[in-house]
């Protein structure tokens, strides 16, 4: 890390959360002068053009890549047109203790005289509330699931190489095209397309006005610097920013330029979930990379530094805050951009080249909360890379993860992908699988399934809220065999699933209608031709995910019933019926037999393992090829909870498993904590008996004392155990490399441990910067050790 | 594991007791292993790391950390020998016959037994569970204990029935059996990690119970066959790290045929828990390894001799 980075991290790392009011400021200026007088999406293109116009600039000392959403690093804009945050927000915003964003006393009364009255029943989430059924509204308050789009965009976006190919202006003659073949006599969507299509074009106007601010900026910088080398620098960067994004980059620095102008658009235009992201940019970054060492232009010192430079970028951007419930759900600064690293090609050849070397280097080097990060190793993956990748796993920052590309790409083709388009995608997010560049595939939201169990053993009803949320099933205790109980609980899930869907869909239509994305549809394939928005079909591809959390607590939990009530006999229905209900209190000798006496999900044994691919199976099923009403788009399975298992946790009473109440579920497709006592072998060979090319991703925590990872061996074991893991058709697993004493120390004196990162779910945080329920949920899991 | 699965085969000879079985482990031989630690030791060693390894019998073992002091054990104990005072439970080993009923009663494990009779088998289908690991990584199993060469039917039918299926095997040992015992096992053996405690054969006694006389010519004969040797030495500060002792194991080493590697193991006490589960005296208390400064001379001792030597800081231990 030379000197400049230095201090661009330390000012990134050391910046304050500050909630900044002027995109509000703005953009409800615009509205007030100009809704009704355009059509939406031109309305939208052209509030975005206003802010590209309006919003004050940042271009910090040292900076070579440059551009912020906000006025400095760190202060993140509020969205009010999809959730206005009221003033009460946003004081609780400025004073909580975790995930805090700050803002003044003077900026909340503006916000308050400006802002809110403006947006009061107009805001995308009042609309979507004030139509959803009562009977969703008892089931989401019940926690049976959430729902994503409630107050962020939809989002959970890749690019594919286009951008670095061609330029705005490029965009904008596609775009002209496109208009020119309207058909109006024939197509009855033409006028709707046009609207569409102009919006586009004002988007990519608005997106290379921003950069010609920039240029000019940096023009006036350069003329007041004094220090000759730093005003070249100044020079250079206005150079760039006269050249990207309105045309295509000519070298390794317009490259990164380029991506960042796209995702500072995205995300200024929308909040869109999980910020934006460049995919494959190590791929998409070679041919820069090997040209400019080729022909002198560039050294690899120079590349890494530009490289470091757009780590810092991103890390400057932390998640938009949100309000009301999801705050629990998710309470995290990251905002899930995720760089694919390694891979295949389009053409199915090993994606690893020198610049994924450098970018594991720098993600050592500055170890910083953002971007996400991740290697995708497929089996022509190079031992030297995947080697490289766990030693950075063993620092313990808890990335980079590790994904299966040829796992991957089956899921795509199975969900209806051209082989190209899905070698050219990868995961996103936590895990999501999408289409780089060529498909939506928003996340709907959280499905709680040990919470629909709970629901079937009290015959509809939630024992939690008492409300029916529900059908009747039967009362389980005249359950004569697992069977019965089984389809009870299938029941459920259909049942839930559809409800969860028809909301969806309708909130999809939401997004279609009043938020469009006209920048994002400008670089997302087809939405050009379709002459369609992003949230309306617009994509070559069209993916909605439900994201279902909790197998290995469903899992334990009816292997426990199976065992005990039904073969073994060994305490009937009503007994464990009652103990769960009094959450096992004076019953700790039921629940310790529970805990050790029954074959729980993640040991390689057959019978839980059953069980879970059995409930795996059927979520598949519930969920699968459900059409989600956009342009031939589906429904498709997503094993990832995020933090969420420990908002379902907080909802679900005592579970048969002998899970107390309110305590956290098991994450993503992970064992139930602390369940897993045969060591990672055994979790490996349990997980990969599910089908897990039938997902869209699946998540797999472990954690590793650091001592199993000392000697240059035991790396080597490690990258054994993942191409174990991959062989057998795992699509994801991340490793925390702690042990429990640091932790604990940690909570005892966080000052000392201000730099402790750990993998909360498909992402790493500050230990620090985790509320306590995260933070015992990750003591829990299971150590893995040697002696 | 189910306990029912694993009852004794009418045939003692394909079946033996095992007290642990270790999945990912990876400091036992090359890639990923499976440690299948067989239970019954002719040494007595001071500093056993795996003191339930010692006895070939079943055994008894109580965790009070465990205990919920729910007293099932105390009820279900047909002969009365279970009782429960302020320490927890404690068992009048007069009258147990380690039936196993106060385990199988035990709502969290906290009384447990340890060594269950498997039968070549049981472990066959425990070890193909895991051989996508030990493919992809260069890994095998591991046979260790106590000491398995007390075992030498069951063990070479293990071994065997390994190498039927291509798994490599490996045998830790203290090289204390019958010379022809274990040049018999050694046919069937891919690696070796043999113990070399002390080379003081009156001290060896006073530590570990035996002579090291036979170790030493077995290791000798050994190396001649042609087996695939890796000598393990626990470092111990005042027992066996002393100039002389290390001096002489080194020149013993080099003395032997072929290329033999050394690991040298950084004692750490961590069995104390196992004797308290067991209800033994634990005797060494206040036992260490040398410090960086003693180790890294000892390395050089036997750099001097030119064996190729590396400092681990694990031992192969049995999990339970």
């Amino acid at each position: 890390m030379n000197e400049r980075i230095r201090r661009l991290r330390r000012l990134s790392v050391e910046a304050e959360h500050t909630l900044s009011i002027e995109r509000a400021l703005i953009e409800t200026e615009f509205y007030r002068n100009n809704y009704g007088k355009y059509s939406i999406p031109v309305l939208r293109a052209l509030t975005f053009l206003d802010l590209c116009k309006r919003k004050t600039l940042y271009l910090g000392d040292d900076e070579l890549i440059v551009g912020e959403r906000g006025p400095y690093p760190k202060a993140v804009p509020t969205f009010p047109e999809l959730t206005c945050h009221s003033v009460e927000d946003l004081r609780i915003l400025n004073t909580r203790e975790q995930q805090r964003y700050t803002i003044s006393e003077e900026d909340i009364e503006l916000y308050a005289e400006k802002v809110i009255p403006y947006w009061k029943g107009k805001t995308q989430r009042e609309r979507i509330f004030d139509h959803v059924p009562s009977e969703w509204k008892t089931a989401y308050e019940a926690g049976l699931f959430t729902e994503f789009m409630e107050q962020r965009a939809p989002g959970h976006t890749c690019l594919d190489g286009k951008i670095y190919k061609i330029g705005m202006l490029d965009l904008k003659k596609e775009i002209a095209d496109q208009i020119e073949k309207l058909d109006y006599l024939n197509d009855p969507e033409a006028t709707d397309r046009a609207e569409q299509l102009r919006a586009m074009d004002i988007s990519c106007n608005a997106a290379i006005v921003f950069a010609q601010r920039h240029a000019d900026l940096a023009d006036e910088l350069a003329q007041k610097e004094r220090n000759p080398r730093r005003a070249g620098e100044l020079k250079h960067i206005a150079e760039v920013c006269r050249w990207v994004p309105a045309e295509a980059p000519r070298n390794f620095w317009e490259a990164i330029q380029m991506y960042w102008f796209v995702h500072l658009g995205t995300i200024t235009e929308l909040n869109g979930w999980d910020a934006m992201n460049p995919g494959h940019f190590d791929q998409h970054l070679a041919p820069f990379y090997n040209k400019g060492i080729a022909d002198g232009t560039l050294t690899r010192d120079q590349a890494k530094e530009l490289i470091s430079c757009f780590w810092i970028k991103v890390n400057n951007h932390p998640a938009p805050p949100k309000v009301g419930i999801t705050a629990r759900e998710s309470g995290t600064y990251n905002d899930f951009t995720n760089i694919n690293i390694g891979g295949v090609t389009a053409n199915g050849s090993d994606g690893v080249n020198e610049v994924s070397y450098i970018m594991l280097e720098v993600i050592e080097e500055l170890h910083i909360l953002q971007p996400g990060n991740s290697v995708h190793i497929s089996s022509k993956t190079p031992d030297r890379f995947l080697n490289t990748a766990c030693r950075v796993i063993r620092q313990g920052y808890g990335y980079p993860s590790v994904f299966n590309p040829d796992v991957y790409v089956l899921e795509m083709l199975r969900s209806g992908k051209s082989i190209e388009d899905a070698r050219e995608g990868g995961c996103s997010g936590c895990i999501e699988t999408g289409a780089f560049g060529k498909e939506a595939y928003l996340l709907t939201g959280y499905l709680n399934v040990p919470k629909i169990l709970e629901v079937a053993l009290n015959n509809g009803v939630d024992p939690v809220t008492g409300k029916i949320v529900g059908i009747a099933t039967g009362d389980p205790c005249k359950f004569s065999d697992f069977e019965e109980l089984y389809t009870a609980f299938q029941k459920q899930l259909h049942f839930v699933i559809d409800h969860k869907m028809r909301v969806s869909n309708y909130i999809d239509r939401m997004f279609a209608k009043y938020a469009p994305a006209p920048f994002l549809s400008v670089v997302i394939e087809d939405c050009i031709t379709k002459g369609k928005d992003y949230y309306n079909g617009g994509p070559r591809y069209n993916t909605n995910y439900i994201q279902c959390c909790g197998l290995g607590t469903v899992t334990d939990s009816l292997a426990t019933l199976k065992k005990h009530v039904f073969e073994d006999k060994t305490f009937n229905m009503e007994r464990i019926l009652k103990a769960i209900s009094r959450n096992f209190d004076g019953d700790e000798v039921l629940r310790q037999t529970i805990i050790n006496r029954t074959p729980f999900f993640g040991n390689d044994d057959d019978y839980a393992d059953g069980i879970a691919t059995k409930v795996f199976d059927d979520l598949f099923t519930a969920i699968d090829g459900k059409p989600n009403i956009k342009e031939g788009g589906q429904y498709h399975l997503n094993m990832l909870s995020t933090t969420c298992h420990i908002y379902f946790g907080k909802v679900l009473g005592a579970t048969p498993n002998g899970r107390l109440a309110e305590k956290p579920i098991s994450d993503g497709t992970s064992p139930s904590q602390g369940c897993d006592t045969h060591g990672p072998s055994s979790v490996i060979k349990s997980l990969s008996k599910l089908d897990q090319a039938k997902s869209g991703g699946t998540l797999l925590n472990q954690r590793f004392l650091p001592g199993l990872l000392q000697k240059d061996e035991d790396i080597t074991k490690l990258a054994s155990l993942i191409r174990s893991y991959f062989a057998l058709g795992g699509h994801h697993i991340q490793f925390n490399v702690v042990d429990t004493a640091t932790l604990r120390a940690a909570q005892k004196t966080p000052e000392d441990y201000k730099d402790l990162m750990v993998r909360m779910a498909g992402y790493s945080d500050y230990f620090n910067d985790m509320n306590t329920d995260l933070q015992e949920e990750i003591i829990s899991r299971t150590e893995n050790q040697d002696f | 594991m189910a306990k029912t699965n694993m009852m004794a085969d009418e045939s003692h000879r394909c079946s033996g007791i095992v007290f642990d079985i270790k999945r990912y482990a990876i400091n036992d031989g090359p890639g990923i292993r499976t440690t299948i630690f067989l239970k019954g030791c002719p040494l007595n060693c001071v500093w056993c790391h795996n003191p339930e390894g010692q006895s070939p019998e079943v055994q008894k073992m109580y965790s009070a950390a465990k205990c919920i002091s729910c007293r099932q054990c105390v009820y279900s104990c047909p002969l009365e020998a279970c009782s429960l005072t302020p320490k927890g439970i404690v068992t009048d080993k007069a009258s147990c016959t380690v039936c196993g009923i106060c385990a199988e009663n035990c709502p969290t494990k906290a009384t447990e037994l340890s060594g269950l009779s498997l039968t070549v088998e049981n472990i066959m289908a425990i070890l193909e569970k895991e051989i996508i690991f030990f493919d992809q990584s260069g890994g095998g199993v591991t046979f260790s204990g106590g000491e398995p060469l007390m075992f030498p039917q069951f063990l070479n039918m293990l071994l065997d029935a390994c190498g039927e299926k291509g798994i490599h095997r490996t045998l830790d040992t203290t090289g204390f059996a019958k010379t022809e015992i274990l040049l018999d096992v050694a046919k069937r053996v891919d690696l070796f990690l043999y113990d070399i405690k002390m080379m003081d054969a009156s001290k060896h006694r006073q530590y570990t119970g035996v002579d090291n006389s036979l170790i030493l010519h077995n290791l000798k004969v050994l190396s001649q066959s042609g087996a695939n040797i890796r000598i393990r030495i626990p470092l111990i500060k005042g027992i066996n790290d002393d100039q002389r002792n290390i001096d002489e194991t080194a020149r013993f080493i080099s003395t032997l045929a072929g290329e033999v590697r050394v690991e040298l193991l950084q004692y750490h006490c961590i069995a104390k828990h196992k004797h308290q589960k067991l209800g033994q005296e634990y005797n060494s208390n206040g036992m260490i390894a040398p410090d960086a400064e003693r180790s890294n001379q000892i390395i050089a001792a036997f750099q001097a001799y030119g064996i190729p030597v590396e400092l681990n800081f694990s031992q192969v231990e049995s999990s339970s």
